[in-house]
């Protein structure tokens, strides 16, 4: 069966700040088909994306969609050309209801010239068709706010469905999603492929991409590898056409092995609907994989053990002693240091010079005199030596700001700024994400290099792959509870990702048949 | 059982304006029964009507994340252009109106032209203004008192079925403005823009047109209020409407508005401005040491945006995203 191509894009690049993120694609999306998109992160298919939505604009190349040139300006140019674009943070106003988010940017109205006024029962009543197509059986008048993650997905199609858009663009749209949402959120896609709409489904889930995707087009460092139809693939093939070589190149060996004094010890965590009677131990020279799925909890235990959420029961010993107080102030005083997922609003101060970020957090240590003022030279000195230890690239430190860096050594310089104030306990909460192979590799290798120091390090991440390529240990977080743990030996990822997946196995072993039995 | 407390607390933190208002009302007029006559009663309101103006502008500025300190000097430098014109041109009341209210909208432009093309931030900008505003104005009186006509006194005696005229007017901005934000697409517009900036451009909205509307309206309703209370007082000086930004930004606030943007409305405004009004009332009916007022004054509104923050936090507790469902009980 030969489809007619809806959209063409051909030869299309964009840098950003002169780096290269997307380098001379060509891709088609056949009408009635779903197309599933994968590279690594960085490889460029967000901005790829967001060209075709029109958020970003191309240096150079064309797309054609449903047979016309088509050259975005402006993410409304997408809309009105009929291409719909379901953004990975979703793009709904919190503060608004259903209805008022799907026609914001036009509103029915009645009335004359000046005295326009928004015509409410229309609104509802076209919002309530939109959100039967959707499966969604909530009031049109209902707040964003109040609304789960899944169902604010939903509302986001359904704001594709009025604009009558042909092709929608899915940017990883399960990242936050429960198992039950993910599966109605695919149901809707096959439906609205069976009416013949177009999509572009972007994914890290390959088994996902397997299942949904027509065509399946793969991406490394911002070039197209392959457009080939979907039984060309299977996850093996899928993994080394993004990664481009072989996975065990991927990681650094690990040169130390873990002692057995325990560094950072929880003994029974708990805080209601957040975590449940965590026990975790860190031994010194150990570096530990805490592994879990988006909203098993990992984040919130971190911030807890860092002291920036409260816990309601439980110890965390750090060397053997309690801490103290519950502050991020006295957990870096008890040497933990807290590399976190998210270093653009976190972990770093973007428009503050490298040098400044790297000893923030060592300041009290330059300000030794009556005055507390701050010795200047040392600072720069010990700045300059962290950042040569983990081979920072940049220009000059002391001048050029955070923002300038690339993301891989923008995690350096996070890392930098704990590495001045000695810490014996790292938590690194999603420390590659979003960089580059390259970038990910030295990271690894800096763990390493920490562990061998006899530091303890706990690496949370949602990409099992890299955990199990680094770890001594991984432990698996689901639904706020660590529920299984894996010796290095006893590494494989089917196993570790089922008891990621408890929520398909039965919860309670005692629930359920085996009650008749007792 | 538990459940039922949280609620109240819930309500009482919800409607922590409208309750320190009743609370305040009744204790002032326990302490002198005057205070709940219908003539101070319709004193409240129609002073509340002049800070209520502005802070009903100041709602479409808040609401977009911004904020408008020169209305105060906008409503002085207004007047006095329609104050001037007046007495040396001749022209009338209503011409003068129409003068100040010109004014006052070209001065939330140029504010608007500020922020939106120059993109300079809102506290700066209107913070300059403030001090421009202002001092233009003191230069074209050499810093003199401006004496309106007779006229103007009798424009501001006007009633209409026994309500005064600023209360009346005070009631046409509530109503526009209720129709504006809730029914047109603007309205909807600025909350949108006030929620997620950045969405909002990805859905269309041309959010620097609505972000320079506002900052206009916000004009509008400082020549109009300044014009108002200039009509109950027949004259002015420097230090007319000084510091009324201060009563404005306060009235949205108790109101409920967020400095942050996207949540808010015009009746919370009026109630703020009602509240701040019968404090300022209730302390002279119950002969408060006058130079002891404006510090009680700023204590009350204090406690109401205490409250408010309080309730703030209550709603964040709320709505805290669980991972694993809670257990109202410890199984046995």
């Amino acid at each position: 069966m030969t489809r007619s191509t809806i959209l063409t894009i051909e030869h299309i690049s964009k840098a950003f700040f002169g780096v290269p993120a997307v380098r001379d694609v060509s891709i088609d999306v056949k009408e009635g088909e779903i197309l599933g998109l994968i590279g690594q992160n960085g490889a460029g298919k967000s901005t790829l994306m967001n060209l075709v939505g029109g958020v970003v604009h191309p240096d150079a190349g064309s797309m054609t969609f449903r047979g016309k040139p088509y050259a975005p300006r402006r993410p409304a140019d997408a809309n009105d050309a009929g291409i719909g674009f379901i953004h990975q943070e979703l793009n709904l106003f919190t503060n608004m209801t259903i209805a008022e988010n799907v026609f914001i940017s036009g509103f029915p109205r009645t009335g004359f010239g000046p005295f326009k006024f928004i015509d409410r029962a229309a609104m509802k009543a076209r919002t309530r068709e939109l959100l039967d197509q959707v499966g969604l059986d909530t009031p049109p008048d209902f707040q964003i706010e109040r609304m789960s993650p899944g169902e604010r997905q939903l509302v986001e199609i359904a704001k594709a469905l009025y604009m009558d858009a042909s092709l929608i663009i899915f940017d990883e749209p399960t990242t936050s999603l429960t198992a039950r949402e993910t599966e109605q959120l695919f149901n809707i896609m096959l439906r609205l492929r069976e009416q013949g709409k177009s999509m572009i489904y972007i994914s890290h889930i390959l088994n996902d991409v397997l299942r949904l995707a027509d065509s399946i087009a793969v991406m490394r460092d911002g070039q197209l590898v392959t457009q080939e139809a979907r039984d060309a693939f299977d996850t093996r093939r899928m993994i080394s056409l993004m990664v481009g070589r072989s996975i065990e190149q991927l990681y650094p060996t690990r040169t130390s092995a873990p002692t057995t004094t325990p560094l950072l010890e929880l003994k029974g965590i708990s805080a209601a609907g957040i975590v449940e009677k965590v026990n975790l131990t860190v031994h010194r020279g150990e570096l530990v994989g805490l592994f879990g799925l988006m909203g098993s909890g990992r984040t919130e235990l971190a911030r807890m053990i860092f002291g920036l959420d409260r816990t309601e029961q439980g110890e965390i010993r750090v060397a053997g002693e309690a801490l103290k107080g519950s502050s991020a102030r006295d957990s870096i005083r008890s040497k933990i240091a807290f590399v976190t997922e998210n270093r653009r609003e976190e972990g770093l101060l973007m428009n503050i010079a490298i040098a400044d970020n790297v000893t923030l957090v060592a300041l009290p240590e330059f300000a030794r005199t009556a005055l507390q003022i701050l010795d200047a030279g040392a600072m720069r000195e010990a700045a300059r030596e962290a950042s040569q230890a983990l081979q920072l690239k940049a220009a000059d430190i002391s001048v050029q700001p955070a923002k300038s860096l690339s993301g891989g050594n923008q995690q350096k310089v996070v890392i930098a700024k704990w590495l001045l104030s000695q810490p014996e306990v790292f938590i690194m909460d999603e420390p590659t994400r979003g960089i580059d192979v390259g970038a990910k590799y030295e990271i690894y290798a800096i763990m390493d290099r920490l562990a061998a120091a006899g530091s303890g390090v706990l690496f949370i991440s949602s990409e099992l792959e890299e955990l199990m390529g680094t770890c001594d240990r991984i432990l698996v977080m689901s639904q706020g509870e660590i529920v299984a743990q894996f010796a290095r030996e006893a590494f494989s990822d089917e196993a570790i990702l089922r008891a990621a997946f408890r929520e398909h196995a039965p919860l309670h072993p005692h629930s359920g048949e085996t009650e008749q039995s007792s | 059982m538990k459940r039922r407390t949280i609620n109240l607390r819930t309500l009482l933190l919800n409607n922590s304006t409208i309750v320190l208002f009743i609370v305040l009302f009744v204790y002032f007029g326990i302490q002198s029964p005057r205070f709940l006559s219908l003539e101070s009663i319709t004193n409240i309101v129609k002073q509340a009507s002049f800070t209520g103006i502005i802070a009903v502008g100041m709602t479409f500025v808040l609401l977009t994340a911004g904020i408008d300190l020169s209305v105060g000097s906008n409503m002085y430098l207004s007047s006095v252009v329609a104050g001037l014109l007046m007495r040396q041109l001749g022209i009338g009341v209503v011409e003068g109106l129409l003068v100040a209210v010109a004014v006052g909208t070209l001065y939330g432009a140029f504010n608007a032209f500020v922020i939106v093309r120059l993109k300079i931030i809102p506290f700066m900008v209107t913070l300059s203004t403030l001090v421009i505003g202002r001092g233009l104005g003191t230069a074209f009186t050499q810093s003199q008192q401006v004496d309106f006509p007779q006229s103007m006194l009798s424009f501001g005696q006007i009633q209409l079925v026994g309500i005064p005229m600023p209360i009346i007017v005070f009631a046409l901005v509530i109503a526009a403005a209720w129709v504006i934000l809730t029914r047109t697409q603007f309205g909807r517009q600025i909350y949108a823009v006030g929620n997620d900036p950045e969405a909002a451009k990805k859905a269309g909205i041309r959010t620097n047109w609505v972000i320079a509307r506002v900052y206009i309206i916000s004009g509008f309703c400082a020549g109009l209020a300044g014009f108002i209370l200039i009509s109950q007082l027949g004259r002015l000086d420097r230090s007319f409407a000084e510091g009324r930004e201060f009563d404005a930004i306060a009235a949205a606030v108790l109101g409920g508005t967020s400095l942050f943007g996207g949540v808010g409305n015009v009746f919370g405004a009026v109630l703020g401005a009602l509240l701040i009004q019968m404090v300022q009332l209730g302390l002279v009916f119950n002969n408060v040491n006058l130079y002891l007022q404006p510090m009680i004054k700023g204590v009350i509104i204090f406690l109401a945006i205490f409250f408010d923050s309080l309730r703030d936090a209550n709603m964040k507790k709320l709505k805290r995203r669980f991972i694993r469902p809670v257990e109202t009980q410890t199984p046995s």
